[in-house]
């Protein structure tokens, strides 16, 4: 196995929507079909400069996030190529019916950025958080949802998605995360989960943010003499069953870990296939059913024990049990 | 009738304490704060009818703040008047504090949590037609943004409300013209508002939202039992009161330096100076 994983922390300070929005200007410098649609967003998307250097493929909406996801099937079913790009929290909660009906539906390629994901507001509180929107859009027939862990993860799901005619709902969060991939040479593929790290004595899976969660963890537990599998669960629909599958079968034990409630989301759906198929120990660990407290992202993930001190001490319980 | 040169320092007062609360958090919404910081004044220390010592009083009168992010003048005043000790100000948006940076009703004073743009108004017309159903005398009062106009459920509530002939509802729309992107004509134009307005069965007028004298008027004159709700097209100017930030996009969040700090707090000390 290839090591694609980052051991050194880079300090990154680049944000993922900053790549996705380099990405989507590049790419929309030589495919004039590709639209941005923002809602006031364009700020807190990154962008302001694709509109300075595409102004005629940038649509303004205003703050109006159901008009922005009408609009854009719209516009892709009149051949267009839109990427709504708003905040998550909106994005998931205002514009569902929208999502469910006029995008996946209908089936028209729009693709759903929603940027400033899960805590990334921190102290605006639950109207601002998006920690049901895994749930909510994963139960939607038709629409496709990622999770790109760092900004090498994000670049290859953007220009994967150029190609791709499905509906799909990505989420991102607001603020630079350190790098999980050494570089972004690695082969990416929709609906293929990465195993960043190999081990037989348990699983972490984990998606977005909470992938170098998981990597640090399991340094911190080889050091206990504990193996641990780091699987990188990027797409979380279209889900890669076969990856879990294994995983049970040759781990015996499993943690999720997302930045997202406990109910609905990544820990949902990979137990769902665990236990219909192989169960084995599980744990889910995420936000748990309530506002989440108020503070910024590494105070919210601490206070949850989403940090490496307390998933590697879980992983060692089960392991010793 | 109020003391209007006390209203004016207590808005002062206000726009003080607000940027120091900023300034101390590193995060805000620093012009939009500013720029309402006149009609709360108004609002809290002039017209409505509320108890700090009982703030879930069955008559008292009730407010929503639509626009929630604009929330360190709201905090500032309900500290002020007594809802919850001035030393929590210091909490704002730190870890584990209840003064988020919205609107949040754990609070004392705050009645509903608001954040999401667009929920105000029709939580406001549920309260209004609440007061009619059990025919009580209060007021219901609703702070909503321009830029907040794009959102196309204030104007199912605007239906509503007329709808319901709600002559106990009171909405206001804060005027600075600006949102986060830019101007709000540039983005999502929505001139001729007061036409709107109008067309929508309402009762509008247009205010100085940032003259108090002016507001204290408009407010004890609202038209009484014309069978229709109020909308006050409050013109002000973002970031009120301290002249680098006043009209300025990027105010709508931006962190006041330690320099633009002082500046500001010295500019509105001048201000206060003055008002005797
Ligand atoms: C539904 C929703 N969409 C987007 C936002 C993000 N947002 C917060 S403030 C703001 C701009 C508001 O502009 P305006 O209504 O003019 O308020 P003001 O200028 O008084 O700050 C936006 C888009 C939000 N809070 N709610
Ligand atoms: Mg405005």
């Amino acid at each position: 196995m290839k090591n694609v994983a980052l051991k050194p922390l880079g300090g990154n300070k680049i944000a993922n929507r900053q790549v996705i929005s380099e990405t989507l200007l590049e790419l929309g410098k030589k495919d004039k079909d590709i639209l941005v649609l923002t809602s006031d967003s364009r700020g807190s998307a990154s962008m302001v400069k694709f509109g300075q250097e595409l102004p005629q493929q940038i649509v303004e909406v205003g703050i109006a996030e159901q008009n922005i996801v009408g609009m854009a099937s719209g516009l892709a079913h009149s051949g267009k190529k839109p990427f709504v790009a708003s905040p998550a929290c909106f994005l998931s909660m205002r514009s569902i019916e929208q999502i469910k009906v006029d995008v996946a539906y209908s089936q028209t390629n729009v693709k759903l950025i929603g940027i400033s994901g899960g805590v990334s507001y921190g102290a605006l509180g639950m109207s601002h958080h998006s920690l049901q929107d895994i749930a909510v859009t994963r139960a939607i027939p038709g629409l496709d949802v990622m999770i790109p862990a760092d900004r090498h993860e994000a670049k290859k799901m953007i220009e994967a998605l150029i190609g791709y005619e499905r509906p799909v709902y990505m989420r991102i969060g607001r603020n630079p995360v350190e790098d999980s991939y050494l570089s972004d040479d690695y082969p990416f593929e929709i609906g293929k989960a990465v195993t960043m790290k190999d081990g037989d004595d348990v699983t972490i899976i984990a998606a977005g943010e909470t992938v170098r969660v998981a990597l640090d963890a399991a340094e911190r537990l080889e050091e206990e003499g504990v193996y641990c599998r780091v699987i990188n669960m990027h797409t979380i629909k279209p889900l890669d069953q076969e990856v879990i599958i294994r995983a049970a079968k040759e781990t015996k034990r499993i943690i999720t870990l997302e930045e997202h409630s406990i109910f609905g989301g990544l820990g949902a759906a990979v137990a769902e296939v665990v236990s219909q198929n192989h169960p084995v120990l599980m744990k889910i660990l995420g936000i748990p059913d309530e506002p989440a407290i108020t503070g910024k992202t590494a105070e919210v993930f601490n206070h949850y024990g989403i940090n490496k001190e307390n998933v590697s001490k879980l992983a060692l319980q089960m392991v010793r049990k | 009738m109020t003391d209007v040169t006390f209203l004016k320092r207590k808005a002062t007062e206000i726009r003080m304490t607000l940027l120091t609360m900023i300034y101390e958090a590193r995060t805000g919404h620093t012009g939009g704060s500013l720029s309402n910081t006149d009609i709360l004044t108004v609002l809290y220390y002039h017209k409505m009818n509320v108890d700090p010592n009982n703030p879930k009083w069955e008559e008292r009168d009730r407010y929503v703040q639509s626009k929630g992010h604009s929330v360190e003048s709201y905090w500032a005043i309900l500290a002020d008047k007594g809802f919850f000790p001035k030393e929590e100000l210091k909490t704002f948006s730190q870890f584990n504090s209840r003064l988020i940076g919205h609107p949040n009703n754990k609070v004392p004073g705050v009645e509903m949590n608001t954040g999401a743009l667009g929920h105000g108004l029709a939580i406001a017309v549920g309260m209004a037609l609440a007061a009619k159903l059990d025919q009580k005398e209060y007021k219901v009062y609703t702070l909503m943004g321009d830029g907040e106009q794009a959102e196309g459920s204030v104007w199912e509530g605007a239906m509503a409300a007329a709808q319901y002939k709600l002559d106990n509802l009171v909405g206001i729309i804060d005027r600075n013209r600006l949102q986060i992107t830019g101007n709000t004509e540039d983005l999502m134009g929505i001139e001729p508002l007061g036409d709107k307005w109008r067309s929508f069965g309402w009762e509008v007028i247009e205010v100085d939202g940032n003259d108090i004298e002016q507001l204290v008027q408009v407010f004890d004159n609202i038209p009484k039992a014309v069978d229709k709700p109020t909308m006050l097209i409050a013109n002000t100017v973002k970031g009120k009161g301290i002249s680098f930030a006043e009209n300025q996009t990027v105010w709508h969040h931006r962190v006041p330096t330690e320099e633009e700090y002082k500046l500001a707090m010295e500019e509105l000390s001048k201000q206060l100076e003055v008002l005797v």
